[in-house]
């Protein structure tokens, strides 16, 4: 996996400054659509560490994304400080467990033993009491340690948003420059002669769920506080898929391709709609064309 | 010292290993050569653990390793080369070369370019074989690949070292570096060579083994085996070169 140039990180540190100046001139409802796309940055960023990183196509993610948000609500009324924790732990632990049994499998079996586990953790919140409803809950927000006033949240989740995706991207960049994350490059290069040269491999993809799964946890938590509403939706399979559309989209092969690839989607859900009715057949389109065009996503236009 | 004790692999049918018993000491180039068919790279996948053994045991500096997996095998200081070129075509040669060094986990989360071990480890395994460290591998020649096997098993500092058909595909020109650097290889450590191209075999093995369908049918220095009437009728009648 290929690391942004210092032009390409100055170019992305421009762009969260200009996120981060929409309180000076955006709208709050543009706010909370940049907002949106943070989360699925966040989201697609953590899918990135186990497909650019490992070369394992997960359809479980979801499931540990809609876990770090249903801890809020499982939690109840709480500050951020254990409700952040709580909610990259949860999906952590459920990841490593989850990893533990579908990670003994490869390929195409790898891929259909993620959707089943993904599946059931859908299914867990979605027919059993522990979801709260069908059709979703409304929470209360955690407590972020000063009165946020209603009129000010588009601008305070947007600025905590900004800075948890960048904080993530941060560790991650760093992550993938530690032997553990040429280790991973290594696995997604040629497992069996990583395996040959004595590396455990088995254990190093593991670790590399957990960390996914316990970042999807985080995305999760902070969809749930932004939107303060949680829904089974969250953890089903598709949201998996959108992923790794968004994965695909930016660039497998760089760390910062998600983050594009999700701004893109993003953008291309809210403009698709004004072209069209069918604004599925836009988006379709648009990823088709970008796919064919961009052999290496969007992060590999200026490569 | 390795050792492998009346190991036999049954696919089936087949017995492709039958009783086979052999030992690789430092300082000794052992060469098995046979027929295509003859059970060679089964033995490699036997000693390196891609294979159990249906019967047999092995043995390294004495300690019984039958049931340990191709990694801690390959921990324990066993280093292997592969008959089809086995690589990370898409780094570097240095970057092939450092993954050869396993790190302990608990230090996994050091920054790459601040250890020193492995970088040191590559370099020197690289500057054996002669391989700028920049290219990327799938710029290299097949020569250099084959070359970059060896360095690569080199770099996780094995004690014995099981090439697999080194040669595979080479030139006459690339074969005298590589059998040159095969024979210096074995001063230090033990080496298990499985090659097709006799005139090496011949130049380079201190001992040869020669099997015919999963069995060994000769065991001798080159000279012995030279003179072989049995090795003659059964080996060179196959026409396996």
């Amino acid at each position: 996996m290929t690391h942004a140039s210092t032009r390409g990180n100055a170019l992305l540190a421009l762009a969260a400054l200009a996120i981060a100046s929409m309180p000076f001139w955006a709208s709050a409802y543009h706010m909370q659509l940049a907002s949106t796309a943070l989360i699925a940055a966040m989201f697609a960023l953590s899918l990135q560490l186990l497909t650019g990183g490992v070369g394992l196509v997960s359809l479980a993610h979801a499931g540990f994304f809609g876990l770090g948000a249903y801890s809020v609500y499982l939690i109840g009324p709480a500050s951020v400080a254990l409700t952040l924790p709580a909610a990259a732990a949860t999906a952590g632990i459920a990841a490593a467990a989850i990893g533990a049994l579908a990670l003994r499998t490869t390929g195409f079996f790898f891929l259909m033993s993620t959707l089943a586990f993904g599946q059931m953790l859908f299914f867990l919140f979605h027919d059993t009491p522990l979801g709260g409803s069908l059709d979703g809950v409304f929470i209360q927000r955690p407590d972020l340690f000063w009165a946020v006033p209603k009129a000010a949240r588009p601008t305070v989740f947007l600025l905590l948003n900004l800075t948890v995706l960048s904080a993530m991207y941060a560790g991650l960049w760093r992550l993938m420059r530690t032997l553990f994350g040429r280790a991973l490059l290594g696995i997604r290069a040629n497992e069996h002669r990583m395996r040959a040269m004595g590396h455990d491999v088995q254990r190093l993809k593991l670790a590399a769920f957990t960390l996914a799964g316990a970042l999807a946890g985080v995305a999760g938590h902070m969809a749930a506080l932004t939107d303060a509403f949680v829904s089974p939706d969250l953890l089903g399979w598709h949201r998996s898929a959108e992923a790794l559309l968004m994965v695909l989209l930016g660039g497998i092969g760089a760390l910062h391709g998600p983050i594009l690839g999700a701004f893109a989607l993003t953008l291309l859900e809210e403009l698709g709609p004004m072209i069209t009715e069918r604004q599925r057949l836009v988006e379709g389109a648009a990823i088709l064309a970008a796919v064919l065009l961009l052999r290496n996503g969007l992060a590999g236009i200026r490569r | 010292m390795m050792e492998a004790r009346s190991l036999s692999r049954r696919f089936g049918g087949l017995l492709a290993v039958a009783d086979v018993s052999l030992s690789l000491r430092p300082g000794e180039l052992h060469a098995v050569i046979g027929p295509n068919g003859a059970g060679k790279s089964t033995l490699v996948n036997l000693l390196a653990g891609e294979l159990a053994p249906t019967e047999g045991q092995i043995f390294l500096d004495g300690t019984d390793i039958t049931g340990l997996s191709v990694a801690e095998r390959a921990r324990a200081g066993i280093g292997r080369t592969f008959q089809r070129t086995n690589l990370m075509l898409d780094m570097t040669v240095l970057e092939n070369a450092r993954l050869a060094t396993v790190i302990p986990f608990r230090r996994l989360l050091r920054r790459a370019d601040r250890e020193t071990v492995p970088l040191a480890a590559a370099r020197r395994a690289l500057q054996r074989v002669g391989l700028p460290e920049s290219a990327l591998a799938r710029t290299l020649s097949h020569g250099q690949l084959r070359l970059l096997e060896i360095a690569v098993a080199l770099a996780g500092q094995p004690s014995v070292l099981l090439l697999d058909e080194p040669l595979a595909g080479s030139g006459a020109e690339d074969a005298a570096p590589i059998a040159a650097l095969m024979k210096d290889l074995s001063r230090e450590h033990a080496v298990l060579l499985i090659e097709h191209d006799m005139d090496v075999v011949f130049a380079v093995a201190d001992t040869i083994t020669v099997m015919v369908d999963g069995r060994v049918l000769e065991r001798g220095t080159p000279t012995e085996i030279a003179s072989s009437a049995a090795v003659r009728d059964a080996y060179l009648g196959h026409g396996g070169g």
